[in-house]
């Protein structure tokens, strides 16, 4: 979604600043959410990306700046707000011995308008599981109720903090459904995430948060001039063959690489595997790749991907 | 909804999760019935002087077991399973819902609160049935239902602020009966305070609630001429339940104390 469409901003942040006695966990930063968006918010561990959220929710006071949501102060923690949000923490405990379904009545009831407990399980997933008792489901679900019972409010906004740390890969696919699925019937998402392919899947926009600053927005796709990076190109040489023209690099494992502007992709590639046809020569294990989002994560964020 | 709702809604819901907790239902339910039996068992055949009067020590269980009873399922349930949600995070997603916090409070308080009825209730069935303690009836009757709804609403307005001081689910259980332990025996739940006690036990445990827990529930419950019923022990207790409510106010706190 661009810029331009986004008549209604849901939330709206300027130079929000947060310290914890000397220490500034977040240092000013601005972002806007424009309704029906997926809003990622990108960072390593402690970057500040928690203490942001919770101050969008209105845990946590902000030091400095301002902060709207729904055209709210979330500092004042009105209900009238908090009717209109739904919030899945990062580490949060349901009561044990309720079931899937009576969790998701009681929650519900606290909401002036709700969606039929029915829908919300479908949504998750857990239809299966409607009459277990949450302490015999297993994590990933207990995660799944977790988003039912933000939605069982029918809430316009959602904050997911990092929804799917510590699942696996077929649980992590499952939850990316039900957050598309989320989009599909009109509401507003501000994820936070540590993993590059979920915020490439889900969001429609992504800020990049590192040590408390913002350093990179933009589109999944093309965030921080990455559609316009270098393009590698790849190969192996069988022992003792020549060197085609031009530069390229010598990899740790013997093969070769060949930095190129991504507009001289095509040429290089071409000359390339022409050079290979009249030289007898095989191009072994030959690929050709942008930056991905990791990379360029890692770029900003000069940190080890938390995995 | 409006407040009264969303309170008596909530009640049902804590209800519901309170008896599949078999611990919670066990150690509420269970310990002052079976700390009843015991010491009738064991000391009950005697006699004790109170006031001057001779008194079956059963009879006298009755009443002690009976403040036990409120104090187990109003302090020790309540502080100890708030701490529990509290860490769990169940608070925290709590107060990022409409429901406001009071609502959420009182709806614990009022359940503990019906908890300790019931127990009381069945105290004083078993009393009736099997160590000859007459349930009161008139006058007697509304006094002793004021000293266990003031009571049961003081001691868990005390569980409440209790919780602000304790670090972690894992010591909720030590810090919740170092505080009230040494009260317990202090104040004749588990032996009567007769003339023979020494005098700092006295003094000591008047300053605190439970000695005049019970012994507004002895003038309640038994009545003259052996026991006095004092509005001035059902004040104190009051006191106490607003320190604790002004305490609970303050420093109570929806997250984990990490």
């Amino acid at each position: 979604m661009g810029t331009e469409e986004m008549s209604e901003r849901i939330i709206e942040v300027a130079d929000l600043r947060k310290s914890y006695g000397d220490v500034e966990a977040v240092k000013g930063i601005s972002f806007d959410v424009g309704r029906g968006e997926v809003f990622a918010m990108l960072g390593p561990n402690g970057a500040g990306k928690t203490t942001t959220t919770e101050i969008l929710e209105g845990y946590r006071e902000r030091s400095g700046g301002a902060v709207t949501v729904l055209g709210q102060d979330p500092a004042k923690r009105e209900r009238a707000l908090k009717e209109r949000v739904g919030i899945v923490l990062q580490s949060t405990g349901i009561d044990p011995f309720l079931t899937v379904t009576e969790t998701i009545e009681m929650y519900a009831g606290y909401y002036p308008s709700r969606r039929p407990t029915g829908e919300v399980i479908d949504v998750v997933g857990l239809a299966e599981k409607k009459d277990t008792r949450v302490n015999k489901l297993s994590g990933g679900q207990q995660r799944r109720l977790d988003v039912a019972i933000a939605l069982a409010g029918d809430p316009e906004l959602l904050f997911l903090d990092e929804p799917t740390t510590g699942f696996d890969p077929n649980a992590r696919r499952n939850a990316w459904e039900v957050v598309k699925n989320l989009v599909t019937i009109g509401k507003t998402v501000f994820l936070t995430t540590h993993f590059m392919d979920e915020a490439q899947y889900l969001a429609d926009r992504v800020v990049v948060i590192a040590d408390g600053v913002i350093v990179a927005e933009g589109p999944p796709a093309s965030l921080a001039g990455r559609d316009q990076m270098r393009t590698r190109v790849r190969f192996r040489l069988p022992e003792g063959t020549p060197l085609p023209d031009g530069d390229s690099t010598i990899l740790p494992d013997g093969s070769r690489e060949i930095d190129v502007d991504a507009a001289a992709t095509t040429k290089t590639v071409h000359d390339l595997t022409v050079w290979a046809m009249d030289h007898g020569v095989i191009l072994e294990g030959l690929e050709v790749t942008q930056p991905t989002l990791e990379d360029v994560y890692l770029q900003l964020t000069g940190a080890e991907v938390g995995t | 909804m409006n407040d009264v709702a969303l309170t008596a809604r909530q009640v049902k819901y804590t209800n519901t999760a309170f008896w599949r907790n078999p611990q919670a239902a066990f150690f509420t339910f269970a310990f002052p019935l079976m700390f009843l039996v015991i010491f009738t068992s064991l000391l009950g055949s005697g006699t004790v002087t109170l006031n001057g009067f001779e008194f079956n020590q059963s009879t006298y269980y009755v009443a002690g077991m009976s403040a036990f009873a409120i104090i187990t399922a109003c302090y020790t349930n309540l502080a100890i399973s708030v701490t529990f949600q509290r860490d769990a995070g169940i608070l925290k997603r709590t107060r990022g819902t409409p429901l406001p916090g009071y609502d959420y409070l009182a709806a614990r308080v009022i359940h503990a609160i019906l908890m300790a009825v019931i127990l009381v209730s069945i105290c004083s069935a078993f009393g009736a049935a099997f160590y000859g303690a007459t349930i009161p009836t008139g006058v007697q009757l509304l006094e002793t239902a004021v000293v266990v709804l003031v009571g049961a609403g003081s001691f868990a307005a005390l569980g409440l602020a209790i919780t602000s001081v304790i670090p972690n689910a894992e010591a909720a259980p030590a810090v919740v009966n170092a505080t009230i332990l040494p009260l317990l025996f202090i104040s004749g739940v588990f032996f009567p305070i007769t003339n023979s006690a020494p005098k700092w036990v006295d003094v000591l445990g008047r300053v605190f609630p439970v000695r005049h827990l019970i012994d507004a529930y002895l003038g309640a419950y038994y009545g003259p001429p052996r026991f006095d019923f004092l509005w001035k022990d059902v004040g104190v207790v009051a006191l106490w339940g607003v320190i604790g409510i002004i305490f609970a106010a303050r420093r109570f706190s929806w997250e984990p104390r990490r």
